[in-house]
């Protein structure tokens, strides 16, 4: 009875933890009228896909978060030796229902969001959003990837990849536009996260008609490719450092 | 036969050596991967500060007036969060002291001479120090000479630099003082972790870990700037920055001292409390 109990207050903490952060931006939309011309309901849009992002990556794939884990108790070596694949596998570790309960939140935050930004919903810009949040989906995904990777490599250090991550979603709740052309270059080439969440977002908040917009999250895909190969990288030193 | 002597002590004295050389080369390697994983993490630290002050800086661009402190004292916030994460950070428990008393081996440390609520309270003082000292000067000196708008601000005046190093002093006090009333709490509890979770969060946001207290709205900041959590992580910074001066500074550490004595005699009471409900239960 009392685990039952902790459960439904870890539910609580990690929605306490998630609201925490809504709290924070629409403190500051109680004070400040607009971030670089953008306004409260249009943040939302930006927000809610992102967070709703993150957690469905991190839901599935953030396995490899504890990877350092894993590969430190010889766990890994188990797994390979096993004829399901590996990313499955590393994948299937750390479904934790905080997660999931996170996730469901995100959830609850979109369906918040998309009446509230008083966005007409067209099916052009419904198609806009799937995109933006599929595309970020792959973005923290293969964030998540490369986070693992690099466990094959080294366990220390492995906290700056959060700035990423974790610092990745922070950013991503505002349009990456606000923070200037070196951010918003390093976002649309080399973590393709502005590729998903402001060239189509830009359309959606009717900022630009451009339909070239909409086909921006394709880099998304494309960015999962090297991720992948760093991976099996990773997986081809491991093993042949002998462990 | 001396010979064969000699040459045995030559032998074992070059063992030695070897050994010793070896000895050292292994701490050097696991000092220089200490050294590696401390410098990430001090990276690390820097980029998150930056992008916290990349987005302030937006929202002050659009809307100067609006600032509720002047983005020199933000900055600042900013960087010294980062610095004193450690000290002030919400988040961390020891995981020794839970096991110990969610396996009820707490019953052994009444055993000591020492009274236990010292013990613990040392200990977790002395875990974060350790923990904040040595990263919040190179944090804090690197961020003295950043570039204009990201920079590291001195204290807006010589009084303002002492009454700060008295506030954080008492901030860092309140921390541990209030870190043992949660301590405590667990003996209450079988699965300490879901409480835990929510006073982490509640405690995090109040004392302004995710955003300092001027944003609050006006209402809510009033409260909160009289509550056990500014007192923890909030008062230094905004002396600091000159956001508190005067007589108000000197009011709000008198809250800070306030607040530590109250948390302190609670959780040296409650504790004596709980002790007893463990030796009961023949832990």
């Amino acid at each position: 009875m009392q685990y039952k109990a902790s459960f439904f207050m870890s539910v609580f903490g990690q929605f306490l933890t998630s609201f925490a952060t809504f709290l924070t931006i629409y403190f500051l939309f109680q004070r400040f009228s607009n971030v670089d011309g953008y306004t409260f309901s249009e943040i939302l849009i930006c927000y809610s896909s992102v967070i709703f992002a993150f957690s469905t990556a991190e839901c599935f794939f953030r396995g490899f978060d504890g990877f350092a884990r894993i590969i430190g108790n010889g766990e890994f070596d188990r797994m390979m030796v096993r004829p399901r694949p590996l990313v499955l596998q590393v994948m299937g570790q750390r479904i934790e229902f905080t997660r999931i309960g996170r996730f469901l939140q995100s959830i609850a935050i979109l369906i918040y969001a998309l009446p509230a930004s008083g966005i007409i919903w067209t099916p052009d810009k419904i198609f806009a959003l799937a995109l933006m949040i599929i595309g970020e989906t792959a973005v923290f995904t293969g964030l998540f990837i490369i986070y693992a990777s690099i466990c094959f490599f080294t366990l220390e250090g492995l906290e700056f990849m959060n700035v990423f991550t974790d610092g990745g979603r922070e950013l991503g709740s505002y349009p990456i536009d606000i923070y200037g052309r070196g951010v918003l270059i390093f976002y649309t080439f080399v973590v393709p996260l502005a590729c998903a969440q402001y060239y189509p977002f830009r359309y959606i908040i009717g900022r630009t008609s451009d339909i070239a917009a909409l086909l921006t999250p394709v880099y998304c895909f494309i960015f999962l490719i090297p991720c992948y190969f760093v991976w099996r990288l990773g997986v081809r030193h491991y093993r042949s450092s002998g462990s | 036969m001396s010979a064969n002597v000699q040459n045995t002590d030559k032998a074992e004295k070059r063992a030695g050596v070897v050994k010793y050389l070896s000895f050292f080369r292994m701490k050097f390697i696991s000092g220089l991967q200490y050294r590696a994983a401390a410098i990430a993490g001090i990276a690390t630290q820097f980029a998150w500060g930056f992008m916290d002050i990349l987005i302030y800086s937006a929202f002050a661009r659009s809307d100067p007036s609006s600032l509720p402190m002047p983005m020199e004292a933000l900055t600042s916030y900013i960087w010294m969060r980062q610095a004193f994460l450690g000290l002030f950070m919400a988040w961390y428990f020891d995981a020794e002291l839970i096991d110990m008393i969610s396996s009820g081996n707490v019953a052994y440390e009444l055993c000591r001479p020492a009274d236990i609520y010292g013990m613990w309270f040392a200990k977790t003082a002395a875990t974060r120090t350790s923990r904040a000292v040595l990263r919040c000067f190179p944090i804090l000196l690197v961020a003295f000479f950043l570039p204009h708008g990201f920079a590291m601000n001195p204290p807006a005046s010589a009084a303002a630099g002492a009454l700060f190093a008295l506030s954080l002093i008492l901030g860092f006090l309140c921390v541990i003082s209030f870190g043992m009333l949660v301590y405590i709490s667990t003996f209450y509890t079988v699965s300490s972790n879901g409480l835990r979770l929510i006073l982490v969060n509640i405690v995090s946001f109040t004392s302004g870990e995710l955003i300092p207290l001027p944003f609050f709205p006006d209402a809510a900041r009033r409260v909160l700037e009289l509550s056990p959590f500014a007192a923890m992580q909030s008062t230094p910074y905004m002396i600091w920055g000159g956001v508190m001066a005067g007589k108000e500074a000197l009011f709000f550490i008198g809250l800070q001292l306030f607040w530590f004595a109250v948390m302190t005699v609670a959780g040296k009471l409650w504790m004596k409390r709980a002790l007893v409900r463990v030796v009961v239960q023949g832990a």
